[in-house]
């Protein structure tokens, strides 16, 4: 025992506790039960609810076990007579206003209140007057409010202050009046607000897309793994027969702690959208057809022979999301180079593939998750980490407040829920000179350039008081970490970004991370989903096409696994193109759209998400599997199995394997005695990229955006995170053509025009225009970075 | 809402936050809030609007919601217009005892308003008062625009409110 060890007394049992701990944490981690409402492990103690009241010996009243610190010797009595009398004083005044309707309630069967009414709760009520009522505020599309059912434990308030960074509820009036809301009309905002669903102890915020649709003794619980961002959250489905109801949390301390993000905690509702794949069909002429799946193997077996005997393997090509498993990319790759093609990648958005020789094992973070939280300081480059990863942000977050510097350098001045040490803000060219100029920084601060060849990039960059402040604070840090972001990998020249980024870590002694792209960017690298590395990681004798190169040279025949490259392509309209002129295009998606009836000639429905079954490998390198929660629907099948089949007919006796057990064998075979490194090598550009004068475009992928099944979950499409569809312009640059908010305004890139609505955003330096991936109008334009004309329409 | 501080809140309030923040550490802008509040009901005739409240949030730098919270708790601030001239009756246990209550029936009468209600000329706005005015010893008691009125009678109530305009 330590030295701060006591020992108290509880119920007569003997307990070892720690100084300065709260009782309720003693009780907790002993398995002894003490009601209450507004504590929470994770939050700061409020003590209002008095629901934990408990004796203490020699103590003069009950006291609130949750704000109560414990003392050597201390007696504590749980189940006392006094204990229980002030527990059931405590509920029957917290029942006074809240209505006995539980069977109308959506939390009905869940519901903390009515369990402990159950245990603590008189049969008969006392209190004959009026109940108060209060009325509700549309809150956005994703919390259901109902606040006569509130008890005003100020959870959801103190998530917002602690947790979200964002105090958006709050309580406001006094006495009798007080009401826990937002006062005026408004959404929430924060990219975590679906906790408070978890949070409140009552039925006074639900969750609005499942409101009214299952109750919790008719649904299962399943264990999962969160699909779209690399963090890999943990959390349970609730299923009803063979319908995925709602996503809650599972607690990992490690990885998420007890919060889920509300992409994680809604995505869902993309299974049941109504463009779901459900049987595998044939394109015949301008046809399609539903055929079983015999034929549609026997027909890619007819197709693809044709082209591998016509023009070889290397005229086929493989485009797989990041967001399948390790088990499905695994599999693709292995058929893929079955026929005798590297021709495979995952990068989908990039587009500077330079250093891909030199590019680490798998983009890792370079530490753990929980380690972020210990870092003095950490520099972000290119990415919206609240948004995009709002997990690893929350520990940023938290270092944050310990005292930690965190700073970006950014195209856009995104908004985060912690203040920022020091931040430049470059345009997507500009990016490399900004890194350049911390780089000086550090020179003028003594320090040496661990690649003396460096110096020659440097000709000409001056540091100014922002490039020195970032190098001071990362110098003066104990633990220090420079990251990545999902943007600045799809940026053209990544290789110079990733190179100041890896001088300025080795420089400052700072870890040197990735921030992660989707759920399954490591597991893809590790598979062995890119052109020039086998599965582990092992260089491939022969490098194939990168993902940009496939479409660019228009090949025979393209294998598509989750990807729908209008959307997630860095180029859609050059893919769509490419798509269109192949001989023969298989698409194994979970969805069919109408983009893929133009290209598609054989779709091959897949099992996602939570009917599928896998591993996913998150930024820290851990590996997470998960099995399926409910029936894929129709005749979708696992893409694995799939893979599997369509190996085996093409390369007998190669994939035999029978089970998901066994493919897994086959990748960790694999995988064996391999060390996450980042700054094992990195490729010296000859110059900074060099940026002219014209306008450049920058492309963001909204965070309800970026995978096929977050795109079609209605709900999260209905919140303020999900894309505006404007061209966001630069304040001096939309003053110089005269372009006002809401102006519609013509955007021309490579020969291709778009018309678009305007709108002002301070957040752009001058020189960079904004747009967002995934957006219609935005079809017609070239790719995602580039020169870009704006005019009035 | 950048920007807009200078239409909304006055040279005149924000020298008086400025005055109040200058007796408050730095780092602590939202100690100011209660007299940041005062100094914009007072610009904006009595009461505080959404507006209001929003530019006082952000020249302190605290949530907008955090600024409602202390403008709906304290008593002193209206978030919905009131009348010219505010009227506070004590009703606390030594005026209670006094005969207040009968006193609050008397002027909701004369008025023909409720607490909590203006009259319908903008002329007086009757407060539901919550707390003791401290003035115990001269109960029953009301104040009129922070003026302390004792010992009323219903014919000191009448020359109170006939000197109102």
């Amino acid at each position: 025992m330590t030295d701060d060890g006591i020992t108290i007394e509880v119920n007569g049992k003997s307990l070892p506790a720690r100084k300065g701990q709260m009782l309720i944490e003693v009780t907790d981690a002993n398995g002894i039960y003490v009601p209450r409402f507004c504590y929470h492990k994770k939050l700061t103690v409020a003590a209002n609810c008095r629901m934990c009241l408990v004796e203490v010996e020699k103590a003069p009243k009950p006291v609130p076990a949750c704000a109560t610190p414990v003392m050597n010797g201390m007696k504590v009595f749980t189940r006392s007579p006094l204990a229980v009398e002030a527990q059931k004083s405590v509920m029957e005044f917290l029942l006074i206003n809240h209505p006995l309707d539980c069977p109308i309630c959506d939390q009905g069967g869940e519901c903390e209140l009515q369990d402990l009414a159950m245990g603590y709760g008189r049969d008969v009520s006392r209190y004959q007057e009026r109940k108060r009522v209060v009325g509700d505020r549309d809150i956005g599309p994703l919390v259901q409010t109902e606040m006569t059912r509130c008890i005003h434990c100020t959870r959801c308030v103190r998530f917002g202050e602690e947790i979200a960074g964002l105090r958006e509820l709050g309580a406001t009036g006094r006495g009798e009046h007080t009401l826990i809301g937002t006062y005026v009309e408004k959404a929430m905002e924060s990219e975590l607000s679906g906790n408070v669903i978890d949070l409140c102890p009552v039925g006074a915020l639900t969750s609005k897309p499942f409101r009214f649709s299952a109750r919790t003794w008719e649904m299962r619980q399943m264990s999962g793994i969160a699909p779209h961002d690399g963090i890999g959250s943990n959390l349970h489905f609730h299923v009803k027969g063979q319908t995925v109801k709602r996503v809650v949390p599972a607690e990992n301390e490690s990885i998420n702690e007890v919060w889920l993000s509300d992409r994680d905690r809604f995505s869902y509702e993309g299974l049941y959208s109504d463009d779901r794949l459900s049987t595998p069909m044939v394109k015949q002429g301008e046809e399609w057809r539903e055929v079983d799946w015999m034929t549609a193997f026997e027909v890619i077996k007819d197709r693809l022979g044709l082209i591998l005997n016509a023009g070889g393997p290397e005229r086929i090509g493989a485009l797989a999301a990041p967001t399948s498993t390790t088990e499905e990319l695994y599999l693709l790759q292995k058929l893929m180079r079955g026929l005798g093609s590297n021709n495979i990648d995952h990068r989908l958005r990039q587009t500077d593939f330079g250093d891909d020789t030199e590019a680490p094992i798998f983009p890792w973070l370079g530490q753990s998750i929980v380690e972020l939280e210990q870092l003095d300081a950490a520099l972000l480059i290119g990415g919206n980490v609240r948004k995009q990863q709002p997990l690893l942000n929350h520990r940023l977050r938290k270092a944050a407040g310990k005292g930690a510097a965190i700073m970006a350098v950014n195209p856009v001045d995104y908004e985060f829920n912690y203040p920022l040490a020091a931040r430049i803000v470059a345009g997507p060219g500009q990016i490399p000179a900004a890194l350049a100029g911390i780089v000086q920084a550090l020179l003028e601060a003594g320090r040496t350039l661990p690649d003396p060849s460096a110096a020659a990039l440097l000709n000409g960059i001056q540091a100014d008081a922002n490039h020195r402040a970032i190098a001071d604070r990362l110098l003066k840090a104990g633990k220090a970490a420079v990251l990545l972001g999902d943007l600045a990998m799809n940026l053209p020249g990544l290789p110079a970004v990733r190179y100041l980024s890896g001088i300025i870590a080795a420089m400052t002694g700072a870890r040197f991370g990735y921030a992660g792209t989707a759920a399954n960017g490591s597991g893809a690298w590790l598979a062995g989903a890119v052109p020039h590395r086998l599965p582990g990681g092992q260089p491939s004798p022969h490098a194939g096409l990168n993902a940009r190169a496939m479409l660019e040279r228009r090949l025979s025949a393209y294998v598509l696994l989750n990807v729908e490259p209008e959307f997630d392509c860095h180029d859609p309209v050059g893919a769509r193109n490419a798509l269109g002129g192949a001989q023969c295009v298989i698409a194994i998606t979970a969805y069919r759209t109408s983009a893929m009836n133009f290209y598609a000639d054989v779709l091959l429905p897949a099992a996602i998400y939570a009917e599928n079954e896998g591993s996913f490998i998150n930024v820290e390198g851990r590996e997470q599997r998960f099995g399926a929660a409910v029936r894929p629907q129709g005749e979708a099948r696992p893409a694995w199995k799939i893979l599997r089949v369509l190996g085996e007919s093409f390369c007998p006796g190669a994939f035999n394997l029978d089970d998901i057990e066994a493919v897994h064998a086959a990748i960790h075979a694999d995988m064996q005695g391999i060390e996450p490194r980042n700054l094992d090598a990195w490729l010296r550009p000859d110059s900074l990229p060099w940026v002219n004068g014209a306008l450049q475009r920058l492309t963001e992928v909204p965070i309800y955006s970026g995978d096929p099944l977050v795109r079609r979950a209605r709900s999260l499409q209905r919140t303020h995170d999900a894309g505006d569809g404007m061209a966001h312009i630069a304040p001096g640059d939309a003053g110089r053509q005269g372009i006002t908010n809401g102006d519609r305004i013509l955007l021309k890139q490579g020969g291709e025009t778009a018309e678009l609505p305007a709108v002002i955003d301070a957040r752009l330096p001058e020189g960079t225009l904004l747009l967002q991936a995934g957006n219609p109008a935005c079809f017609g334009l070239g790719p995602e970075t580039g020169e870009i004309e704006i005019g009035r329409a | 809402m950048s920007g807009n501080n200078g239409q909304i809140l006055d040279a005149h309030t924000v020298a008086e936050i400025e005055h109040w923040l200058g007796k408050y550490p730095p780092e602590q802008r939202q100690s100011a809030v209660l007299a940041a509040l005062r100094a914009a009901q007072h610009q904006n005739h009595g009461y505080l609007t959404v507006e209001v409240m929003d530019a006082v949030a952000e020249y302190l730098g605290m949530p907008r919601i955090a600024v409602y919270e202390v403008a709906t708790f304290y008593s002193m601030f209206e978030t919905k217009p009131a009348g010219r001239h505010s009227i506070s009756v004590c009703t606390n246990i030594s005026c209670m005892l006094n005969g207040a209550d009968d006193l609050v029936a008397y002027i909701e009468g004369k008025l023909g308003i409720k607490t909590g209600e203006s009259t319908s000329d903008g002329r007086i706005h009757l407060k539901r008062e919550e707390e003791c005015l401290a003035a115990c010893c001269g109960g029953p008691m009301l104040m009129v625009d922070h003026v302390y009125h004792e010992n009323l009678t219903k014919a000191k109530i009448d020359r109170i409110l006939e000197q109102l305009d």
